[in-house]
């Protein structure tokens, strides 16, 4: 079975549809799935509900595709880095949905496993527990959160073989593998694609069976925060 | 005189016993990685990360290695990496020993309010929500007063809370609470502080 595609365009086709539901890897701006991206807004999908811990800076990451009012909500964490999220939301033309990050993963985590809700104790007594099932266990209380199905996701990895197995690199793992596990079908980008068997076994980080479509290419991997420490004088 | 940040986050980082695994927030959090002298400490970073290093030098800055700021750092030779699921699987499951981080109000029965101002832009409370739930020790680091010179610490929360009866210890420029059957204790006073002075900036109760 060919899993590897020729552009994010080709690994997209046949799997879009207004409405739908994406999950997306990614960290603030660190491990983002950009080619994929680039590839929906060039499809033009819309009305998109995107699963995404952060939703991008203006113009980049995520922030291309409210630019083009392709996303109707986000299910997100954190959202302050960007302007015309805000504004879009502020005017009532996007919807969000805040979830505690660590929520957001499990919720995404247990979709992927079968699991279609879990009790937690985030949140509880605050306004994420409003609306939600409270159950208590050896006294004490937890809410009950969902997870999520998502329709496609969308992830970035630094490594793959061509049958999906794949090797993220330092914090930018992050929201990959368990936006990677949620999805009916997930499509990954990487930086090399590597032959069968250079991949050591025991260092997989995520097996192929989650993965169907990859795609290779470059990456622009934008720092938010640059931050450094000057070096002492020898 | 009251403590500055750094000898807040001087005080805070006594808190800090040799191996424990920590989680440090944004802010005076941050400086109190400054101050743990030769204790072995695991910083760990929500995003998945555990042993965290500090910022790299000029033009050695990695776009795949950030913490929860979001900031370039390093790794260490201790360093692992993991997703998000497991991140906050660890905080979760209680391995974490201590969270230090700010907060915009606590209440006497330990409530939190750190992530939003009602009418004022609202970011997200991140990470900051399943860290006051699920790690064993929660230390806030917070001035006393807020800039009206109104108390931070009150009988309850005003603001949307981040995490309801979760606050172990408060320590403020004009010294450290703990969080008590009752109210806030006060357990240490900065020098030159009375403990007088500490009641009369406090709205919360203050048992003895």
């Amino acid at each position: 079975m060919k899993k590897v595609y020729g552009s994010a365009e080709e690994a997209l086709d046949g799997l879009l549809f207004d409405g739908m539901l994406v999950a997306a890897g990614g960290f603030g701006l660190c491990g983002i799935p950009e080619l994929l991206i680039d590839g929906l807004v060039k499809s033009g999908v819309k009305d998109l509900t995107v699963a995404s811990n952060n939703a991008g800076v203006d113009g980049f990451g995520l922030g291309k595709l409210l630019d083009t009012r392709q996303i109707k909500k986000m299910m997100s964490s954190y959202v302050g880095e960007n302007a015309e999220f805000m504004r879009q939301y502020l005017s009532g033309e996007l919807e969000l949905e805040f979830n505690p990050q660590g929520t957001l993963a499990e919720r995404m985590r247990a979709g992927g496993a079968g699991i279609p809700g879990f009790y937690t104790k985030t949140g509880v007594g605050t306004v994420i527990a409003e609306g939600k099932e409270v159950k208590a266990f050896d006294g004490e209380d937890y809410i009950l959160e969902r997870g999520i199905f998502a329709d496609i996701s969308i992830v970035k990895a630094w490594k793959a073989d061509d049958t999906g197995n794949l090797v993220f690199r330092k914090t930018a793992r992050n929201f990959n593998p368990p936006a990677a596990m949620c999805g009916k079908t997930c499509l990954v980008e990487v930086e090399e694609i590597v032959p069968r068997g250079a991949l050591d076994p025991d260092h997989i980080h995520l097996p192929g069976i989650y993965v169907h479509r990859i795609i290779q290419g470059e990456h622009e991997k934008r720092i938010e925060q640059r931050t450094t420490r000057k070096r002492e004088d020898a | 005189m009251p403590w500055d940040r750094n000898q807040m986050a001087a005080r805070a980082a006594e808190e800090l016993e040799d191996g424990m695994y920590v989680n440090l927030g944004i802010g005076i959090p941050t400086l109190v990685a400054n101050y743990v002298g030769d204790k072995d400490i695991t910083l760990q970073s929500e995003n998945g990360m555990l042993g965290m290093g500090p910022f790299p030098y000029e033009g050695e800055e990695d776009p795949d290695l950030i913490n929860a700021g979001k900031q370039t750092i390093t790794e260490l030779n201790r360093t692992s990496y993991f997703d998000s699921a497991t991140s906050f699987g660890m905080i979760r499951g209680g391995k974490i020993a201590a969270a230090i981080l700010g907060a915009m109000e606590v209440a006497e029965n330990g409530d939190l309010a750190n992530w939003m101002i009602p009418g004022k832009l609202i970011k997200g409370m991140g990470g900051a929500m399943d860290l006051v739930a699920g790690v064993k020790k929660v230390v806030v680091v917070m001035d006393h007063t807020n800039k009206h010179g109104e108390s931070k610490l009150l009988k309850a929360c005003t603001l949307p809370l981040t995490g309801k009866g979760v606050v172990n210890r408060i320590i403020t420029n004009l010294g450290v609470l703990d969080v008590v059957e009752g109210g806030l204790k006060i357990v240490d006073c900065a020098e030159g502080v009375t403990e007088d002075e500490i009641r009369a900036a406090t709205e919360a109760t203050i048992v003895n």
